[in-house]
């Protein structure tokens, strides 16, 4: 019918069963979005169960809340906002064919992910000395509530604020992580020069699954960071 | 496989001869390293099988034990382990990918004219992973297995039991990420590879179907996913977060773990509608009544079915107004399954019917699917429920919709396409005798469980002798169970043999409508051998059977 023939032989790219370049582009950019739909479901079960319990035990969750390093969970929230424009600077250097802002704007994306963890591993170290990861070894005596002098929290139910907190942030660590894999990859295909301004579909889905991951964060943020600060 | 037969019969170069996806390369690593939507299906296949005939054998030994009344052939604890290990493996690694992974692989991309499904290589890894789900669980069965109940309800299964909660955890989250890649594939694909001409309102409603199921395979399935999550952080580190000692919430798990689990049947009963559909226009040689709503019917019923989850807790302690909500809405559910049945009966109606193997399937669906569907209400009503909570009227009810409803729909679909995966006629006695068998038996297992749930008698019990007077009713459903099991067996024997021995299909023998039909039987290995262009609306049944209707001048 069509005569793909000539579009298949000039594109090495484009694969066998695909009529055109422009429907293998849609394809994988409409897989990822319904990808990461899931994930929004993924993380959706825990924000529930947070919600939930954030309600039940809103004194325990804040002073559990307050622990926590406010300032390191804000450098990273801006780590990652300046990741995802280093991602968007990626896109456009593949469009227009910039290969060293390609390569540069990789490498720099992939310095912040590497901060943010390093960021993170600080945080998760300060609770394990702090003897906040919950387990047999996990205490939180005497911590008062926000607001309420005299009044101190149930350890019992910081406890799951901080099981909530380390599933929550590890998971999203997971993320990263993965992401630092693909952008690993991303990287080394744009230094063999494989990405042209026709085909650089890679850098747009790998793109958009980093911005996915830096959201989540932008709701995490606030959400166990900052409970009843202002008290 | 074909040499033999080819050497014995007059050669037909259609079927015998022509390169086809079965005969283009040989060998494992041809099979092992495909992405051939068509060959993964087969790979899908055989190992659903397997998997169906684990789960099968854990059912007979089930109804074994509840041949009489004494706790006298297993111990408590393995009868426990039994159950959670036959509803385990049928659900998770029969049930949800049956349908879906065999027939939607093999048909969506040919139904909607394209190559293969958007992501082959993905396709690919989903199988990869649903046999890496599988060998977890095959090896948590043979070191002891679980004894919770597929449902694995928190805090029994994070406090006390001590069998193997994580491992058959991470193997249903292993497996949930196959079912969830499938979905997205379909999901792409629909959007994506239709051929020129494929319009919405021209797809089969197979595919719709499939469409709905895989919305709820993405948005359902990673629920449950980060709920095992939980499970197993709990288990390992006694959090609290389920269990009440600590201020944790079991009725959160049961939410959570509903969520996913109740469209989960959806997601088995969907397909198999889609199949059932496709099966009664072409055995009734008509347009199917209401297209339209038929396909909508399929969208709304993966929408409400995300909204009806808690009709699972109403003794669990959810507030009365909240039930009666869900009550309410576990009814919605019931006018978009409705809507279907009445429109495959307005299309049957004034039908040419024809009774071939796969139609006796469908007939077995549409009453089944019908019971089960209607004791569906009688639990969804909170008074009734409350009587017959924790019974074997629930097991008989969900069995109506699991094995009446969706494994009759899956064997309707593999015999109506039978001739197109393997290339071979089945032989049509030995079938219509065969859904004969499966329709007797699973009446007989499952019919005498609504009594005895009705009467009062309740599930996952191992010993009911102090209620000796439930034997009869149980003797009859294990002697159902055995019918069944010969019921399950003859077609797989019979379609093994007609791999080698059976006839050569013509591309087309049920004369069906679908794009499927248009191609070789079985198709090559990119499905067409010229992109397919569609003009004509689908089931055009009157068109086929009459060609050239139009220019026949007819006295009216």
């Amino acid at each position: 019918m069509r005569d793909n023939s000539t579009v298949a032989v000039h594109d090495p790219a484009l694969l066998h069963h695909f009529a055109e370049p422009q429907q293998q582009r849609d394809a994988a950019s409409l897989g990822m979005w319904v990808f990461l739909a899931t994930e929004v479901m993924f993380f959706g079960g825990l924000f529930c169960a947070y919600l939930v319990y954030r309600r039940w035990y809103f004194g325990d969750f804040a002073a559990a809340s307050k622990s926590i390093n406010m300032w390191l969970g804000a450098t990273n929230t801006a780590v990652l906002i300046c990741s995802s424009l280093t991602v968007v600077l990626a896109v456009w250097a593949a469009q227009t064919a910039r290969r060293t802002l390609l390569i540069g704007s990789l490498v720099l994306t992939m310095l912040l992910g590497f901060a943010f963890l390093g960021i993170k591993g600080i945080e998760y170290r300060d609770k394990f000395v702090e003897h906040h990861v919950p387990g047999a070894s996990f205490s939180f005596e005497h911590e008062e509530i926000p607001g309420h002098p005299g009044q101190y929290a149930n350890p019992q139910h910081a406890q799951i604020f901080f099981s909530l907190y380390f599933v929550m942030t590890g998971l999203h660590a997971l993320h990263m992580i993965i992401g630092l894999g693909i952008f690993l990859w991303l990287l080394i295909m744009a230094w063999k020069g494989r990405f042209t301004p026709e085909w650089h579909t890679p850098i747009e889905i790998g793109g958009l699954y980093w911005h996915f991951v830096d959201i989540v964060w932008i709701y995490l943020f606030p959400l166990l960071y900052l409970i009843d600060r202002h008290k | 496989m074909s040499m033999p037969s080819a050497m014995t019969q007059p050669p037909i170069p259609q079927a015998a001869e022509r390169e086809n996806y079965l005969n283009k390369e040989y060998g494992a690593w041809s099979w092992l390293f495909t992405t051939d939507h068509k060959r993964i299906a087969l790979l899908y296949l055989i190992s659903i099988t397997f998997f169906f005939f684990i789960g099968g054998f854990f059912a007979l030994l089930i109804r074994l034990e509840l041949l009489t009344p004494a706790g006298d052939l297993v111990q408590a604890d393995t009868y426990n382990k039994l159950f959670t290990m036959h509803g385990m493996v049928m659900v998770f690694f029969f049930l949800i990918p049956s349908i879906p992974a065999v027939l939607g692989n093999f048909l969506v991309p040919l139904m909607i004219g394209a190559k293969d499904l958007a992501f082959p290589k993905i396709n690919l890894f989903s199988w990869y992973l649903y046999i890496i789900g599988g060998v977890m669980m095959m090896h948590c069965m043979l070191t002891g297995g679980v004894d919770t109940g597929w449902t694995f309800y928190a805090p029994f299964s994070t406090n006390f039991t001590n069998t193997k909660i994580v491992e058959a955890g991470l193997a249903i989250f292993v497996a949930g990420f196959s079912s969830i890649l499938t979905g997205l594939n379909f999901v792409v694909t629909i959007h994506r590879m239709r051929a020129p001409g494929m319009t919405w309102s021209r797809l089969p409603l197979f595919i719709w179907a499939h469409y709905a199921t895989s919305i709820i395979q993405l948005l359902g399935t990673p629920v449950i996913a980060v709920t095992i999550v939980l499970v197993a952080a709990e288990r390992a580190l006694h959090l609290g977060i389920f269990d009440p000692k600590l201020g944790g919430d079991p009725v959160l798990f049961q939410h959570l773990f509903w969520f996913y689990s109740h469209p989960a049947v959806y997601i088995m009963i969907l397909p198999a509608m889609g199949v059932v559909t496709e099966i009664i226009a072409c055995f009734s040689r008509k347009r199917i009544f209401g297209y339209s709503f038929v396909a909508f019917s399929s969208i709304a019923i993966a929408v409400f079915g995300f909204l009806v989850w808690a009709h699972h807790m109403f003794v669990a302690g959810i507030s009365v107004y909240s039930a009666l909500v869900f009550s309410f809405l576990s009814y919605a559910v019931a006018l978009p399954s409705a809507i279907k049945v009445f429109n495959w009966t307005a299309t049957l109606y004034k039908g040419s019917i024809h009774y071939d193997a796969p139609m006796l399937y469908a007939f077995g669906f549409l009453g089944l699917f019908t019971i089960g569907g209607l004791t569906g209400l009688f639990l969804a009503a909170l008074g009734i429920d409350v009587h017959v909570t924790d019974t074997y009227f629930v097991v008989a009810h969900f069995h109506y919709i699991m094995v009446g409803g969706a494994v009759m729909g899956y064997l309707g679909g593999m015999h109506f396409w039978w001739p197109k995966i393997s290339g071979r006629l089945y032989p049509e006695g030995w079938a219509r005798l065969a859904a004969l068998i499966v329709f007797i038996g699973f009446n007989l297992t499952f019919f005498p469980q609504f009594l005895l749930g009705y009467m009062g008698m309740p599930r996952r019990y191992y010993d009911y002798s102090h209620m000796p007077e439930f034997q009869v009713l149980n003797v009859l459903s294990t002697a159902g169970a055995t019918v069944l099991g010969v019921g399950y067996l003859l077609p797989m024997v019979y379609f093994l043999w007609s791999m080698r021995y059976g006839k050569p299909a013509s591309d087309n023998p049920w004369n069906a409508a679908g794009l499927e039909w248009k191609t070789t039987s079985p198709p090559t290995t990119f499905n067409f051998d010229e992109e397919p262009v569609v003009t004509w609306e689908a089931y055009n049944y009157e068109e086929l059977d009459a060609p050239h209707k139009e220019e026949v001048p007819v006295a009216r």
